[in-house]
């Protein structure tokens, strides 16, 4: 009898205090462990928004930059992240959302698909610095405009294309068969099924991918720092394409490492504070509604 | 009985090629309207293609435009000097680039060892522990940190990180290897840990139910079972993280102090390959062989990651067949 219970020990079977005594330090332990990581990531976002934000004035957030003296605001940087963000999605999103449904509606399952779905997988992580060369390769180089806002907005855009055909691809794949085949048993064309029963059943995929691609625009700096530059044209709403854009970003790097005014901490505490907050507001604007919709239609 | 059905089909043959008639001979507006929908149709399924292509030319102009610069390189110096020598002092003509080589392996190293055993407890935390209110709290907030802003964390590394580890060392020596490898991990934990959250939450519940009926604890289930069954997707998730140590640029500027002096210690100021393309690629003229090897370092970059995305669609393929 004894030889017989040895024999089928399992691997749960030694002792059971100790097991009891284990899994209790082990609950323990993960609550431990996360509450102090979760706690410690929610303070580091306090502290930036606590640091800059109650000390913001309108001065700072549209006023000019310094290079010398004290009391320089970030407002060309501001506007250029803006504009460079507008002009950056108007260029992957639609190319990226037509490359995304191609791969999910148009094309065949061969070799060659599976291919660009590799290409695709591997331009999505090509580390950013990299699209930073090429930006210096191609617009510096090949086309001899120097250090641009096109320039960055291009190369931006090429960063955030694969990761918009990515997104779409899923979402459109999302969803359901029987949406697609009543809209092509009404008479409808692939393009009308697409427009009218895809997109509309799809978007909240998409718009979270949209979200995504303008967040990471939004902060991108080592891009922008290679093909925009590091200097502002000094002046508020400058609409010309090929002028100087550094972004707010990359104001937040060079005032901390290479800039030699005197308040380049308080400078420096003020933007990440406005860099940390207008994320925050792109993720709550356009993500909230979607939660509360999948909410209502559980 | 028969004439009857004979008649019926006549008929109902007759009305067909009446219908397909008043098609072909192509009168009327709804006729228009179906060519206009047909070559839109066309010509929106041709734009597409377009697009897709063009995402590929992306990929293979960067490839090329790396290549062919970096390749320049070995014109002025030898390949052996270029991966082993540890001598990187472009003035002196003098490219050695394994500083920087040995230096981003050693980070992604140092911050996986830290990054992966945190993440896997979040992702377990969040998957079996956390009651359902907190978890549905926690994924959100998870998905927010992934934006935000890379350029963010290396302030808060280089404004309150490194003064405290120069406070606990009693040195002034605070950048270098250790403190880029904690900002990494803060900026990685997110990734790896909602991917392992991810895979460990569709681990099939018979498994657990088996494994609890067998007279487990939960510490044994998790360990024992669970774990093991999401193995494929969470090292999914890790390779994704390690692919993002690897590409992080301004985030582990600001911490790591930009020396190139071999990371033979965890404070000591040093450099990684992306860094210090960043730092110098804007000083150099761009036909220089300076200019040439910083290419170089990125073609390298470039290899290292697409390795990866190869690696990860392998690990992909063995979690289908299983």
């Amino acid at each position: 009898m004894k030889s017989a219970t040895t024999g089928t020990r399992g691997m749960f079977t030694s002792d059971r205090g100790m097991n009891n005594f284990n899994n209790r330090m082990f609950t323990f332990f993960v609550w431990g462990i996360s509450a102090c990581i979760i706690l410690f990531i929610c303070a580091l976002l306090y502290l930036i928004l606590q640091k800059g934000l109650p000390s913001l004035t309108w001065d700072f957030i549209m006023g000019l930059p310094s290079e010398m003296e004290e009391g320089g605001g970030i407002g060309p940087a501001l506007f250029n992240s803006f504009y460079m963000l507008l002009i950056s999605l108007l260029i992957a999103v639609p190319l990226g959302m037509m490359a995304g449904i191609y791969l999910a509606e148009f094309a065949p399952e061969n070799k060659v698909i599976s291919f660009v779905r590799i290409c695709v997988e591997g331009l999505a992580s090509v580390p950013s610095i990299i699209f930073g060369l090429f930006g210096i390769a191609l617009f510096v180089e090949m086309f001899q405009v120097g250090l641009t806002i096109i320039g960055g907005a291009v190369s931006l855009a090429f960063l955030n294309l694969p990761v918009m055909t990515r997104v779409t691809e899923e979402a459109i794949r999302a969803v359901p068969q029987d949406m697609k085949q009543a809209s092509f048993a009404l008479g409808a064309t692939h393009l009308q099924t697409i427009r009218r029963a895809l997109i509309p059943t799809a978007v909240s995929g998409i718009v979270t991918g949209i979200c995504l691609v303008a967040g990471r625009a939004f902060g991108e700096s080592a891009v922008i720092i290679l093909t925009a530059g590091v200097t502002t044209s000094g002046e508020m709403w400058d609409f010309n394409l090929l002028s100087p854009g550094e972004t707010l970003a990359v104001h937040l790097w060079y005032v901390q490492s290479e800039a030699i005014v005197p308040d380049a901490v308080s400078i420096s505490d003020k933007s990440a504070a406005v860099l940390v907050f207008i994320i925050l507001m792109f993720n709550i604007l356009f993500r909230i509604p979607l939660w509360i919709k999948e909410r209502k239609s559980r | 009985m028969q004439l009857e059905t004979s008649v019926q089909s006549l008929k109902m043959g007759t009305e067909e090629s009446e219908l397909g008639g008043s098609i072909k001979a192509g009168s009327g507006r709804m006729l228009d309207r179906k060519n206009r929908l047909l070559f839109y149709n066309r010509s929106f399924k041709i734009a597409c293609i377009a697009s897709a292509s063009f995402v590929c030319l992306v990929l293979f102009s960067i490839l090329f435009f790396m290549f062919r610069t970096g390749v320049l390189t070995f014109r002025d110096v030898p390949m052996a000097t270029f991966f082993f020598s540890t001598d990187w002092s472009p003035e002196n003509e003098s490219y050695g680039a394994f500083v920087f080589i040995f230096g981003t392996f050693a980070l992604t190293l140092l911050t996986l060892l830290i990054s992966v055993p945190l993440s896997i407890i979040i992702a377990v935390f969040m998957a079996e522990v956390a009651p359902k209110w907190m978890r549905n709290l926690l994924r959100p907030v998870l998905d927010l940190l992934v934006g935000i802003p890379s350029v963010v964390y290396g302030f808060l590394g280089l404004t309150i990180l490194i003064p405290l580890l120069r406070n606990i060392t009693g040195t002034n020596m605070g950048d270098g290897i250790l403190a880029a490898a904690i900002v990494l991990t803060i900026m990685v934990l997110p990734t790896i840990s909602r991917i392992s959250d991810d895979a460990i939450s569709v681990v099939p519940r018979k498994y657990r139910d088996a494994s609890y009926a067998l007279g487990a604890t939960r510490f044994q289930t998790i360990f024992k079972v669970t774990i093991p069954a999401a193995r494929s997707g969470i090292m999914y998730g890790v390779i994704l993280g390690m692919a993002r140590a690897i590409g992080e640029t301004m985030a582990v500027v600001m911490v790591i102090g930009n020396t190139p002096q071999l990371a033979d210690a965890l404070f000591k100021p040093t450099s990684v390959l992306t860094s210090n393309i960043v730092m110098q690629i804007s000083n150099v003229p761009f036909d220089s062989t300076w200019n040439n090897a910083l290419y170089m370092m990125g073609f390298l970059l470039l290899v290292i990651s697409l390795l990866m995305i190869v690696l990860v669609r392998l690990l992909q393929q063995k979690g289908a067949h299983r």
